[in-house]
């Protein structure tokens, strides 16, 4: 297997525009849903089974100086899935050998939610009520496949979106990791090592979003562990098993 | 241990798949399952092939960056469209398209599985009915018509109270669009004017009418002056009176550019944004007062002396001498008239030397000189006075000034993108006049990365103004003639100025040609003297703008009314104002690709439908994605766009709707005679389509023109050419004074050369072939036509010193090649060899004016409070306010009034456009911002006692609404003269009809109040009182 695909998403330059959410939408023909202003421009408001892409807003003042974060959210494709781990079936999810996209089917019907949504690192899963398919962002294999790049990579007026072999995308990660860090001292790379979709900072992740690292310590009966353990925890038997 | 027993387990199946699992999705065969990510109904990927589908270009319909997509439209079975995204080869967008753009699909076709909320059939509405009936298309085009000739011939005036011919239509009104493609703007504008309606508006009187004027005193010419991509190309983005990262997208794209190349991007704005959240310097500033705050920068570069003064000598009117009778006291300029409210403008005339050229000091030391003048007129912006008046914290303000003045330089570039923030205020035009000012100052006009960036808001909006679909203006900017100019002679007298400065070229005294062509266009087979006299004129100084129309209907003079692909009940200034209005006439017709406020009316908040005498016709018209025609982006790009699906339902494209309506009026008045029938019948329809349907190539040939019969040009290099009859007119330098050619409107002449569209059809191109230096500043000649003469930066001739040489060689926009004596990489501004006439030649001392004599409220900009404001005094003068403003007997507005205490302000958001009506109905959009919303600060929130996500009332003496509060710090308290000032702003998108709990129009608070040049309402700035729900 090849290194797969991987994306860049440059937090320094997205504007919320929401482009990507919309064209995630309109490529899988998803729904809309019945939302209402909470007082925020975040919405729909959370990840569901037809938003498999959110932006997230986050207001706030440091020193005196406004900042407003925007976060293009989606399943990170960690590169050891532990969502994987949690299933009975072997087809309810697969990963594409090719592209390294983590890809639920229809057979997540019969799978553990809870277990499922639980073990997720970024808890990105969501379950269809009625039919208990369980759904979240599948990277548009299609499209990728096709040599087409995802439809919100394709919709991002920013460069913030960026999509390509993992190679490559290390390296650009690295590129604009240094071009950042020189108006933002704090800028970093987000679990690099450990998923597809590596986020860019210009700050402290924990001012973007709540789940932009990798956190387990609010699951229940996953107290002791942050979710980053957790995915070392996973990783160590399989790369025993690998070899 | 906090791993499930079966996690563990799972693992080794995991890798076990992982190795064994060889690929998903390419040729997966359809699969049935529920939609979502995890199991495709469908396999789209085939469905993109060209055996399934097929595929065509198309611009985004909504914000005027024009954005390319792609349509795949379904060769069998249903025939929709499938798939609808970003065009990747476009140079603009490159594939990238914002939430609006996004979900073009979902416009086009609704929600699969849904119904799609699109109007299908059409609807009528009888007097004092209660419910819609369906109708067929016939019987409405046929009660149409019979009510157009019925309120044309019982209004028609052939001659005024003086027995001067007039040949008008007073008693129909019409609105719009700027949703039209050019050659149905320029059908639709045709229609009007062959039946004689003077009240001709739309769009682009409330958006962006003030930059017209401003621009246009200033350099010449009314429109944007770089282009989208250009904005890469600048040192310095100054981004004020816009919020372009939420309201265009899109350009963000080139602003990010010009940031990584080391660019500095400032935001100045009432409110922190998703713009600000991006830019290098954030600076508030109270709404309404941009002429103080950019009065202080022309203070900082004079006081500082940091313009670039070769620039300024050599292309700015600084030089020029100032006539004794102008002058400036205490807010006022000279020549003021108590009881008419107008200014004398022969008052600030130049002074002119024995020549009659203008009389000028290039050392600008004379006291009379406009530079000295304008030192001494804004010696008064201090920095004090300025933070006082907008409230901007003084370590902000000067930063904004460093910043953006280092452009001064010769071979930087700042820029300038701006909208409604600007244009939307009494003082709307001069507010886009001291910025034209200060990138005069630092040579920043022409350049690349430089000019005064109007972001055009609809995607055809430049397009629907440049084919004058307003009541001032004909195709191509020649103003409708008045009664003042009885004869043809008389009005060519008025369009070709004078100059005597031997450098100046005066283009526009070539206007005789451009209203020949035009007549000829009109009515090909009468004389061009009976084709003027056909032309409906207005009295002098008659103002039909847009909330005099509203107000006029009010008061009972219009019987009939069009609402042509527009909204007025949510976009109209004082919405209860302009809804009441619509009671008041017999009969309406609207076109929309929804039902809308406008077309229910009747049924709306506080209407009583049994009370309601309007009958009303609504008919259904197709989507851009379902028609063929050009539009016109913000950066002059005139783009074709091709029919992927048919029409909807029985919708129609607007083209097909006009071209039959004209076809029933004309029949009645062949049948039946009437008011003057001559224009009607003589109106050139054959060459707008077949006889019965509407043609789009055609009438883009004919907005190009052609020649009426075999005509020799003399070419630049002494040779004659001769042009057949019937051929394509090349260029308005070709067009004539006589008659022998036609040319819709002559500003787009050169855009369709060639009767084969492949040939001939510019806006079809899609080559992004450039030479080195064209593509180093994104030039990209070969992609779609840019008017005129596709110069993509216009006055680029200022770019070059007077031997030629850029200033900035680094970026260079235009270079001479002295061997081959021509021009290279943009299309030069005018001929001739470097230095041989002066860069703004369609000003006639071909000079960028610092002083501009010819608007209505003064030569030089000052700040005025709004008619609507939180303060009895201001600073700078006693004169409250602009003493010019258009406002209305007996209506009041709200000065230091305890009632109304807060200044609020509207805008748009990303996700919605306009009124909504093109927004509203899409759940992908309305899922991201669902409801009426109202941002304020933390204290005003604690002050009121209300908390974010609570529901509160705004309201003040013209309506009230509700709205969700967003407690924000992003909005925060303003000091101004030393008190607390609390600002709101409001987006302007919702309605009451869609959704139903998504609250209804911003501008029921607004007032009706307009700039003294062109009306534009003040929408920007208001005061109302906020509580909790
Ligand atoms: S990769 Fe595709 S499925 Fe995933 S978020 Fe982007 S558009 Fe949606
Ligand atoms: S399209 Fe790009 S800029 Fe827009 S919200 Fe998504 S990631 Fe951000
Ligand atoms: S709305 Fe404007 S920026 Fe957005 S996709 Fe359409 S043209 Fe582009």
């Amino acid at each position: 297997m090849s290194n797969g695909k991987s994306f860049l998403v440059d937090l320094t330059k997205c504007t919320a525009c929401r482009g990507c959410q919309v064209a995630c939408k309109q490529w899988k023909k998803m729904p809309g849903e019945k939302t209402k202003n909470t007082g925020s421009y975040q919405n729909p408001p959370d990840f569901s089974f037809t938003t498999l892409r959110v932006v997230r807003f986050s207001e706030k003042e440091m020193d005196g100086q406004m900042k407003w974060f925007f976060t293009p959210d989606q399943c990170r494709h960690c590169l050891d899935a532990p969502c994987k781990t949690a299933t009975n079936d072997p087809d309810a999810i697969l990963i594409d050998e090719q592209t390294g996209a983590v890809v639920y089917t229809a057979k997540t019907a019969k799978e553990d939610f809870e277990t499922v949504r639980g073990i997720c690192p970024y808890d990105v899963p969501r379950q269809d009520k009625k039919s208990k398919v369980i759904s979240k962002c599948d990277m548009c294999n299609d499209r990728v496949k096709a040599g087409k790049r995802p439809a919100c990579v394709t919709s991002c007026p920013t460069g913030t979106m960026n999509f390509g072999d993992r190679d490559e995308m290390l390296k650009l990660a690295a590129k604009r990791l240094a071009e950042a860090k020189k108006r933002f001292p704090k800028a970093q790379l987000i679990d690099a090592d450990s998923v597809r979709v590596i986020f860019l900072t210009a700050d402290e992740p924990n001012l973007y979003a709540k789940n932009l690292v990798a956190d387990a310590s609010a699951l229940p009966g996953r107290e002791g562990y942050t979710r980053q353990e957790l995915f070392a925890a996973l990783r160590k038997p399989m790369r025993n098993i690998l070899g | 241990m906090t791993l499930t027993r079966r996690g563990f387990i799972k693992l080794s199946a995991t890798a076990a798949l992982t190795t064994a699992f060889s690929g998903l999705g390419f040729a997966a065969k359809p699969t049935k399952g529920t939609p979502g990510a995890a199991s495709p109904a469908v396999d789209r990927i085939a469905q993109l092939k060209p055996e399934w589908s097929k595929q065509t270009t198309t611009n985004c319909c909504y914000c005027a960056v024009g954005c390319g997509l792609i349509v795949n439209t379904a060769l069998s079975g249903t025939k929709r469209a499938l798939n609808i995204e970003g065009d990747p080869d476009h140079p603009i967008n490159e594939g990238a398209l914002c939430a609006k753009g996004a979900s073009l699909y979902q416009l086009t076709e609704g929600t699969p599985g849904m119904p799609n909320p699109r109007l299908q059939k059409v609807m009528y509405r009888k007097p004092y009915g209660t419910k819609w009936e369906e109708k067929s298309w016939d019987w409405a085009l046929e009660q149409i018509a019979k009510r157009v000739k019925k309120s044309r011939d019982a209004s028609f005036q052939e001659k005024n109270a003086a027995g001067v011919t007039v040949n008008r239509c007073e008693g129909i009104a019409s609105v719009g669009s700027a949703a039209m493609d050019n050659e149905e703007c320029w059908a639709y504008q045709a229609f009007l004017r062959s039946i004689g309606l003077t009240y001709i508006e739309h769009q682009a009187r409330i958006c962006h009418s003030s930059t017209v004027p401003a621009l246009a005193e200033s350099f010449g010419r009314g429109a944007m002056t770089n282009h989208w991509i250009d904005i890469k190309n600048s040192d310095c983005v100054l981004i004020m009176g816009s919020n372009c990262a939420e309201t265009h997208p899109i350009s963000f794209k080139w602003v990010t550019k010009a940031q990584e190349a080391g660019g500095t991007v400032i935001h100045v704005d009432p409110r922190f944004t998703r713009t600000s959240a991006k830019s290098n310097i954030y600076a508030p500033l109270r709404s309404g007062t941009d002429i103080a705050f950019l009065g202080g920068m022309i203070n900082h570069i004079l006081e500082n002396n940091l313009i670039f003064k070769e620039y300024v000598v050599n292309y700015t009117n600084a030089s020029f001498i100032v006539g004794k009778d102008f002058d400036f006291k205490d807010g006022m300029f000279s020549g003021f008239d108590e009881a008419t409210s107008k200014y004398d403008k022969s008052k600030w005339a130049f002074e002119y030397d024995a020549s009659g050229a203008p009389k000028r000091d290039n050392t600008l030391a004379d006291p009379r000189c406009v530079y000295q003048l304008l030192k001494k007129h804004f010696s008064r912006y201090t920095v004090k006075n300025v933070t006082e008046t907008t409230g901007t914290p003084e370590d902000k303000l000067l930063a904004v000034y460093k910043a953006y003045c280092a452009t001064g330089k010769p071979d930087k570039s700042g820029t300038v993108m701006y909208a409604m923030g600007w244009t939307q205020h009494t003082v709307g035009v001069q507010n886009i006049r001291t910025m034209a000012m200060v990138q005069l100052l630092l040579g920043n006009i022409g350049v690349a990365g430089g000019g005064v960036n109007a972001l055009r808001g609809e995607s055809n909006v430049q397009g629907s103004t440049d084919q004058g679909l307003l009541y001032h203006i004909l195709p191509g900017y020649l103003p409708t003639p008045t009664a003042k100019e009885k004869s043809l002679d008389e009005y060519l007298k008025l369009i070709t100025p004078v100059s005597k400065d031997p450098k100046s070229l005066n283009w526009k005294k070539n206007q005789p040609k451009y209203m020949a062509s035009l007549l000829k266009s009109f009515y090909k087979d009468a004389e061009l003297s009976q084709a003027y006299d056909w032309m409906p004129k207005l009295e002098v100084g008659q103002n039909n703008s847009w909330l005099v129309l509203f107000d006029k209907m009010l008061a009972g003079q219009f019987t009939g009314f069009f609402a042509w692909g527009m909204n007025p009940a949510v976009s109209g200034a004082n919405s209860n104002k302009t809804r009441e209005a619509m009671t008041k006439v017999d009969w309406m017709v609207t076109v929309n690709i929804y039902d809308s406020e406008t077309s229910s009316f009747w049924k709306g908040p506080g209407m009583d439908p049994k009370k309601v005498k309007t009958e009303v016709f609504m008919l259904p018209c197709s989507v851009s994605t379902e028609k063929e025609g050009s539009i016109t982006n913000s950066g002059r790009w005139m783009q074709w766009r091709y029919e992927g699906p048919k029409p909807l339902g029985e919708s129609k494209p607007d083209g097909e709707i006009i071209y039959e309506l004209a076809n029933k009026v004309r029949e009645l008045y062949q049948k039946e005679g009437g008011a003057l029938p001559g224009p009607v019948l003589g109106m050139n329809w054959s060459d707008m389509g077949d006889g019965h349907a509407f043609d789009a190539h055609k009438t883009a040939r004919l907005i190009n023109g052609t020649y009426l019969k075999d005509v020799e040009v003399k070419q630049p290099d002494g040779s004659v050419k001769v042009f057949k009859k019937g051929s394509q007119v090349q260029s308005f330098a070709d067009l004539q004074a006589d008659g022998s050619t036609t040319s819709g409107c002559w500003v787009y002449a050169g855009s369709y050369v060639d009767p084969d569209p492949k040939k001939g059809n510019r806006a079809m191109r899609r080559s992004k072939e450039q030479t080195p230096a064209q593509a180093a500043v994104g030039l990209y000649p070969n992609w779609s036509w840019a008017w005129p003469v596709n110069r993509r930066v216009v006055y680029n001739r200022a770019s070059v010193d007077l031997t030629g040489k850029p200033y900035a060689p680094q970026k260079p926009i235009l270079a001479w090649d002295a061997t081959g004596k021509k021009w290279d990489i943009d299309v030069v501004d005018g001929g001739g060899a470097p230095g041989a006439i002066h860069p703004f030649i369609m000003q006639t001392h071909g000079m960028g004016a610092l002083f501009g004599p010819g608007l209505n409220d003064g030569p030089f900009p000052e700040h005025y409070e709004p008619q609507e404001c939180p303060v009895s005094s201001h600073v700078f003068s006693k004169t409250l306010h602009s003493p010019t403003a258009l406002t209305f007997k007996g209506e009041k507005h709200s000065v230091c009034d305890p009632r109304y205490p807060i200044v609020c302000t509207s805008y748009r958001v990303t996700e919605h456009w306009q009124t909504g009506l093109m927004t509203r109905y899409q759940p992908w959009l309305l899922e991201a911002q669902p409801q009426m919303f109202c941002e304020m600060s933390e204290e005003l929130g604690k002050m009121r006692g209300i908390k974010n996500g609570e529901k509160v009332i705004l309201e003040n003496g013209r309506g009230k609404l509700w709205a969700v509060a967003i407690v924000t710090k992003r909005f925060k308290p303003m000091l101004i003269q030393g008190n607390v000032v609390h600002q709101v702003g409001i987006p302007w998108h919702f309605g009451w009809m869609q959704p139903k709990d998504g609250g209804d129009a911003a501008n029921l608070l607004t007032p009706s109040v307009g700039d003294p040049n062109t009306g534009i309402p003040e929408t920007k700035a208001f005061m109302v009182n906020v509580r909790k729900a």
